[in-house]
């Protein structure tokens, strides 16, 4: 993927509300604003915006980077830029930081601009619904009536998905990948040890974390060595790490001897110094929520009964984590109510985290589908 | 899944169809709600869409053609069709087809009952194997190799080939009621002594009724 493909220097924007958001809990919230970034122009009938939803520890900074220097670049960036898959030549496309986030948005680890101190364990618990209401108030807020398409992966699937029930006049395509109905019992019984990674922290201070300056890394740490686990295929993990050790010899000890050890633990300190720990329970929790078709005594086809947009599902035959029988079944319930749908499932080694690998067939798959798209 | 080279026909609007494709049309009625397995690059239904507004969907499990089905408009779905038709309700469909893809398939048996299972209807087409050219390369001690199989032995995805007779009987057997069969040699109808003079075999079927 060539540099000069690139959507280049980037920067964040913030949009503020003032009319207040009912949250799916019931709780309010009186004000709120949201990080996000653009890449590509708005054309005039504004009918090229495409909105691309991040997963459990992603964010508003889908491509490019801030400065020449950045290390890395968005987390979707080979995905997005001139001449990429999803073309900013041809789309306007939006990243948001979704509400509960720690990237700008509010969330725990903002100021409460009601009490002049973080929200910490006082910010409400937030599901998919919730995230979608805030995304349709900032599609307001850009004068974008109809959306070309919601893109997201994983969590950010489940909100392509809700994008589709909640404002089918507002969407014309949803593209769900790697991605699920609901979380299965294993799946959510993950979330659940890494929330108890978090909360029996004893820096976690009940999420209050923030007034007793600490932080629960430990917690932290663990929770998303955990993640990674699931994220990627034992294929993955054998071939990249195998049986390895660092230094060559066994040594009777418990500190980093095989390369794995290194690999997670690299993985959990990066992650701790970075993200927030109320916020990652949160997020673990809108999965865990999500589930359109509980109001419907769990009939998938009849949630989707009002959707109008066309759909594109694609999985993965190595993600265990949000296995291709999950996207099939989202499949079904668009079938089942005759609605336009394509389906691949993209032979690949990574496991779930191959939704974000620029595999050539799966870039195809989204090239081709997000070029037939009309602005 | 395409497996022999076609003659094609010129239709009215200058566009050319197979002509296994054009009959096949002619048992599918407008606006009709129909499943193509196995649907290659997706031909047939393009074609069914223009001809007879169809609401179609494809089943492919090829990687290649998979993309050029969806390049071509068609709603495909990248599925295993050994491991049947689970994601489709019963009777959601008023037509399934398996065009020249049963002889290629394992599970040959369970398809025709899942097709039949989906649709109200559903149509087979296959190469007869008792087409005379393939019985005259057995009697001179070889493996038929023609343009309907053009296939070495060795490098065959054929599994399960049959004849007319066979299919026949296999319907009697599962309780299948043929609506109508045809048989076609390069195209053309063959009436006479059809397990003999014709090479490719298509069937309108649906579930007898008990």
């Amino acid at each position: 993927m060539s540099e000069n493909n690139s959507v280049g220097l980037v920067a964040p924007l913030s949009a503020h509300f003032d009319v207040p958001l009912t949250l799916k809990s019931g709780e309010v919230l009186p004000q709120f604003h949201l990080t996000y970034e653009t890449y590509g122009e708005l054309n005039a009938d504004k009918s090229n915006a495409v909105l691309v939803c991040h997963a459990l520890s992603g964010n508003h900074h889908v491509a490019g980077k801030y400065k020449e220097t950045d290390k890395s670049a968005g987390w979707w960036d080979n995905l997005v830029g001139p001449g990429r898959p999803l073309d900013t030549n041809k789309f306007f496309v939006i990243g948001v930081n979704n509400l509960g986030g720690c990237h700008g948005s509010s969330g725990p680890s903002n100021t409460n601009p009601a009490t002049d101190r973080p929200y910490s364990a006082t910010f409400p618990v937030v599901t998919v619904e919730d995230w979608v209401n805030s995304q349709a108030r900032l599609m307001d807020y850009l004068g974008i009536e109809q959306l070309a398409a919601v893109i997201g992966g994983s969590l950010g699937g489940m909100q392509a998905l809700q994008w589709s029930i909640a404002f089918p006049d507002r969407i014309r395509h949803a593209l769900v990948i790697a991605s699920a109905p609901n979380l299965t019992a294993q799946n959510m019984a993950f979330n659940e040890v890494a929330r108890q990674a978090i909360i029996t922290d004893p820096e976690f201070h009940g999420g209050d974390y923030y007034n007793h300056g600490v932080v629960p890394r430990r917690g932290l740490r663990i929770a998303r060595m955990l993640g990674h686990i699931t994220y990627l295929s034992d294929d993955v993990m054998g071939a990249k790490f195998g049986r390895k050790l660092r230094d060559g010899t066994i040594k009777y000890s418990f500190d980093v001897e095989f390369e794995m050890e290194s690999y997670l633990r690299y993985q959990g300190d990066k992650f701790a110094g970075e993200f927030d720990a109320n916020t990652y329970l949160r997020m673990t929790r809108a999965l865990d929520y999500f589930d359109p078709a509980l109001p419907h005594g769990g009939n998938l086809s009849a949630a989707l009964a009002n959707v109008k947009s066309k759909f594109l599902v694609v999985s993965f035959t190595s993600d265990w984590r949000f296995s291709p029988a999950r996207s099939k079944e989202i499949v079904k319930a668009l079938l089942d109510n005759e609605i336009s749908v394509r389906y691949a499932e993209v032979t690949a080694a990574h496991g779930h985290d191959a939704f974000l690998m620029p595999d050539p067939h799966y870039h195809a798959i989204m090239r081709s589908y997000l070029a037939k798209i009309k602005v | 899944m395409s497996l022999m080279n076609h003659p094609t026909t010129t239709m009215k609007d200058n566009t050319t169809i197979r002509p296994d494709f054009a009959l096949i049309s002619q048992w599918v009625k407008p606006q009709a709600k129909v499943l193509d397995l196995g649907c290659g690059d997706g031909e047939l239904l393009t074609h069914l869409h223009r001809q007879h507004d169809i609401r179609g969907y494809g089943v492919e499990k090829d990687d290649k053609n998979w993309l050029t089905a969806m390049e071509n408009g068609v709603d495909v779905l990248q599925m295993d069709l050994e491991s049947g038709l689970s994601g489709f309700e019963d009777q959601s469909f008023d037509t399934v087809i398996l065009s020249q893809t049963l002889q290629a398939m394992h599970n040959t048996e369970g398809i025709v009952k899942e097709m039949l299972r989906v649709g109200r209807e559903a149509i087979v087409t296959f190469p007869n194997f008792g087409y005379w050219r393939n019985r005259t390369q057995i009697l001179f001690g070889q493996m038929p190799v023609s343009k309907t199989l053009p296939y070495e032995w060795y490098n065959t995805p054929n599994v399960h080939l049959c004849t007319i007779h066979d299919f026949d009987a296999f319907c009697q057997n599962h309780d299948i009621e043929i609506i109508e069969r045809k048989v076609i040699t390069e195209g053309n109808m063959v009436n006479f002594m059809p397990n003999l003079l014709g090479n490719l075999a298509m069937y309108r079927l649906h579930k007898k009724q008990i």
